[in-house]
């Protein structure tokens, strides 16, 4: 990924060994000693011009041959100045504490609390340092090395932790009495198991506290147990709603480590299908949002074109929601005959939907007084606490990833990125229905380009499968397909982190490899977490009714948020 | 990556317009239900609901179904038991155990060949491994069981006579398009869903066969 060109200015205050410079393949790595951390941090974000604002990431990596046993790896980004930074603390294991960052990027909490749960390492100064993604009574931490992936725990519940959301007190407070009610973990309003306790002061939310961690399935462990092409229909499992970018993200992940040339029919095929899946996602997004705020009517124009979209994506790949279709180095499998025709009758049927949803709510008086100012954020706020995608750019942040570091085919295609600023939940909606717009363009230049002539996947025994015909007759052919298919691809020793624009925001894959056929750690970086960590602050202090409605407009995903 | 200015500090929400304040706008809106309404009361519109499971839509025939194991003209079954297919599986749900023949100048077989089906992510990656032709895909997707038990299927339930219907074949590896299941998908697009409705006594005379 072409990311940052200049070198970075090493900060001079801090002693020589104390910073370590690497060039990554990516972007350039520091090696930074965890005393000087947080002086670093706020150093790194000083700068307005180019300063890095986005914490994207942060992980634990686990190397227990090493001296000092684990690293956390931060991914930092610099929206304006468009600088990447990588920067890595190693953890001694006997002494597992690291400074918490939670005051520079407020993004850091629920990250923070991830290496906690999966590592075991210590944030100090965490204010609210506790397991998030596994159950209290789970012992442990799952990612490290050492821990059998098969292991199984009885999971009690006198040992589940019970949020108790603690309002300011005031002196008049006291007259009135507050209730504290359970929204979730299963409840309609609350689009996957996410659960959501607030202490209420009359309809008012005075103080919430959100759980995650009900969908949780350990994705980055069994990725780790599999070979690099096994993980593909994991990747499907994490946004479901359009799983088609997950593949892709994953897919460029690997092949740039890989540093496999993926055939142009492919490439075409990726940014067109990645298009449809974005459409299809924002349609899900806005029609359940609507629907928690009443206007069900919309819910039944949106899932249309997604029912269209759906019939296309099985033409391709055999199945509607779980499409696997990408393969490392390409496509599992070539186009259908009819892809352009079915293309093109898409591309005439999905804008009469969007208009009457248009039509319907975006002047609504009813919608507008109750998307308005709800669960509003502003731009530099929201770039704090890790935001990306249409939210924030409903917020006013002009950020895309296909188009600061673009991929696939985006920078050979005129499109725009839509960019709204009231950070509210009617801004949300527009920010996508105005994306679908921009997608439908995308696609429609490139299916006027033309698809192109050639192999779906590259012609590369190491990496794809040999056709089926040549493996039945030829012997060379058909060992390398057994060679392939019991040893997985040799992913060369590496790291490398690659993002895509998911439906959601900034999808990014970390993935690290030391040459054993395995993925020695994948971290997704799923653009729903940092984004939901903050609906605490969203909803505070507006009603329950607000808080349902904020909700569906985040399009939070549990499959994603939880891996 | 352009540069652009500050990030906005503080939101800066929509302003109603006077005609959104009237809730004028309202009007348009029920223009659009009210001409939903017309066409879908008059049978104009296309209407994507269908009457599952005596209609069907039409499936892709690369559709990631039941499995089928696939026999040679002998009847017996055409796997030699090479665990590709239980290799490639993510979800490590194929459980084969060999048989030796007496013979050894043929194949091994398999002795016992499970997919719990409950594991089973659809992935299409057996076919994919599968050296043989051996393993395939069909469009059916009804599957329900009454325990777990039920979920493992045998090798002989995976090659009920069913699979051999070619308009319930899936995804296998070579797709035949030109031999599709469907004659309609041959002559280019097709609107799977009107096709469905058009067809619905038709096929649902195939699935109650
Ligand atoms: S479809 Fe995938 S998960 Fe199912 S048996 Fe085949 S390889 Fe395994
Ligand atoms: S890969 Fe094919 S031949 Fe080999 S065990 Fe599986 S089904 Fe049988």
């Amino acid at each position: 990924m072409p990311t940052t060109t200049a070198p970075l200015p090493l900060p001079e205050r801090f002693p020589a060994d104390s910073i370590q410079l690497r060039e990554g393949l990516d972007q350039p790595t520091w090696i930074v000693r965890r005393e000087i951390l947080v002086d670093l941090a706020r150093e790194l974000t000083a700068d307005p011009e180019t300063g890095f604002d986005l914490l994207l990431d942060l992980c634990g990596v686990d190397y227990p041959d090493r001296e000092e046993r684990f690293e956390v790896v931060y991914h930092l980004a610099s929206l304006r100045g468009g600088g990447r930074l990588r920067l890595k603390v190693p953890v001694p294991e006997d002494d597992p504490v690291l400074p918490s960052l939670i005051d520079v990027w407020k993004g850091a909490d629920w990250f923070e609390r991830e290496v906690y749960d999966m590592f075991g390492l210590h944030f100090e100064g965490h204010p609210n340092l506790r397991r998030i993604l596994t159950h209290e009574a789970f012992q442990g931490h799952p990612l490290r090395k050492d821990y059998d992936p098969a292991r199984r725990w009885i999971l009690t519940e006198d040992k589940m932790y019970r949020p108790q959301p603690e309002p300011p007190m005031d002196a008049e407070d006291d007259m009135f009495e507050r209730m504290t009610i359970n929204i979730g973990p299963s409840h309609p309003a609350m689009h996957g198991t996410f659960r959501v306790v607030a202490t209420l002061d009359g309809e008012i939310i005075s103080a919430s506290e959100v759980e995650i961690g009900y969908l949780h399935r350990c994705f980055e462990k069994m990725a780790e147990t599999h070979t690099w092409q096994q993980v593909i229909p994991y990747t499907d499992r994490l946004n479901y709603c359009s799983s088609f970018i997950n593949n892709v993200g994953y897919c460029r992940a690997v092949e740039t480590l890989l540093n496999v040339e993926v055939p142009p029919r492919a490439v075409w095929a990726r940014t067109i299908l990645s298009e449809f899946s974005r459409v299809m996602d924002h349609c899900v997004c806005n029609g359940s949002s609507l629907v928690d705020s009443g206007a069900l009517t919309n819910f039944w124009y949106l899932f249309q074109p997604r029912e269209e979209i759906y019939g296309l994506l099985e033409a391709c790949s055999g199945a509607r929601l779980t499409v696997s279709y990408c393969r490392i180095g390409g496509l599992a499998a070539d186009l259908p005959p009819d892809f352009e025709a079915r293309c093109r009758a898409l591309l005439e049927t999905i804008p009469a939907f969007i208009d009457d949803v248009e039509k319907l709510i975006v002047s609504n008086r009813i919608w507008l007084d109750r998307a308005v100012g709800i669960a509003a954020i502003g731009g530099e706020e929201a770039v704090n606490w890790g935001w990306t995608g249409p939210c924030l750019r409903a917020s006013g942040v002009d950020y895309d990833v296909r188009r600061d570091n673009p991929y696939d085919l985006y920078d050979t295609v005129d499109w725009d990125v839509p960019v709204f600023h009231g950070g509210d939940v009617h801004d949300r909606f527009r920010v996508r229905i105005s994306e679908i717009r921009e997608s439908l363009k995308i696609i429609r230049q490139l299916l006027d380009r033309g698809m192109p002539e050639g192999p779906f996947i590259v012609d590369d025994p190491h990496v794809a499968l040999p056709p089926k015909e040549v493996a039945y007759n030829q012997m060379e052919a058909m060992i390398y397909h057994f060679k392939l298919i019991m040893d997985g691809i040799q992913v060369p020793p590496g790291e490398i982190y690659s993002a895509v624009e998911g439906a959601n925001g900034e999808l990014g894959f970390y993935v690290l490899s030391d040459g054993s056929g395995k993925p020695y750690r994948i971290k997704v970086r799923p653009p729903c977490f940092p984004i939901f960590s903050t609906f605490s602050r969203l909803i505070n202090g507006g009603t329950i009714s607000d808080a349902v409605v904020s909700l569906g407009g985040l399009n939070v995903i549990a499959g994603e948020l939880e891996r | 990556m352009s540069s652009r200015g500050a990030h906005p500090r503080h939101p800066a929400p929509y302003r109603y317009t006077i005609v959104e304040r009237l809730y004028l706008p309202l009007l348009s809106g029920l223009w659009v239900t009210l001409r939903h309404f017309v066409r879908n009361f008059f049978g104009r519109g296309k209407t994507y609901t269908i009457n599952y499971p005596e209609e069907r839509r039409l499936y892709s025939p690369r559709y990631r179904g039941h499995h089928i194991l696939t026999t040679r003209p002998d009847g017996s079954l055409r796997c030699v038991a090479c665990f590709l297919c239980a290799a490639a599986c993510p979800a490590e749900c194929i459980h084969i155990e060999a048989g030796e023949h007496p013979d050894l100048n043929i194949e091994k077989y398999p002795l016992l060949y499970n997919i719990d089906m409950l594991r089973c992510v659809f992935c299409g990656y057996c076919v994919d491994a599968c050296p043989e032709e051996a393993i395939i895909m069909s469009n059916n997707h009804d599957m329900a069981y009454f325990n777990r038990g039920q979920s493992v299927v045998t090798k002989d339930e995976l090659q009920k006579p069913y699979a051999y219907d070619e308009s319930r074949l899936g995804y296998r590896p070579h797709y035949p398009e030109e031999q599709a299941q469907h004659a309609a998908l041959r002559h280019g697009l097709v609107d799977l869903v009107e096709e469905a409705r058009r067809q619905g006594a038709d096929s649902a005379s195939r699935t109650a066969s």
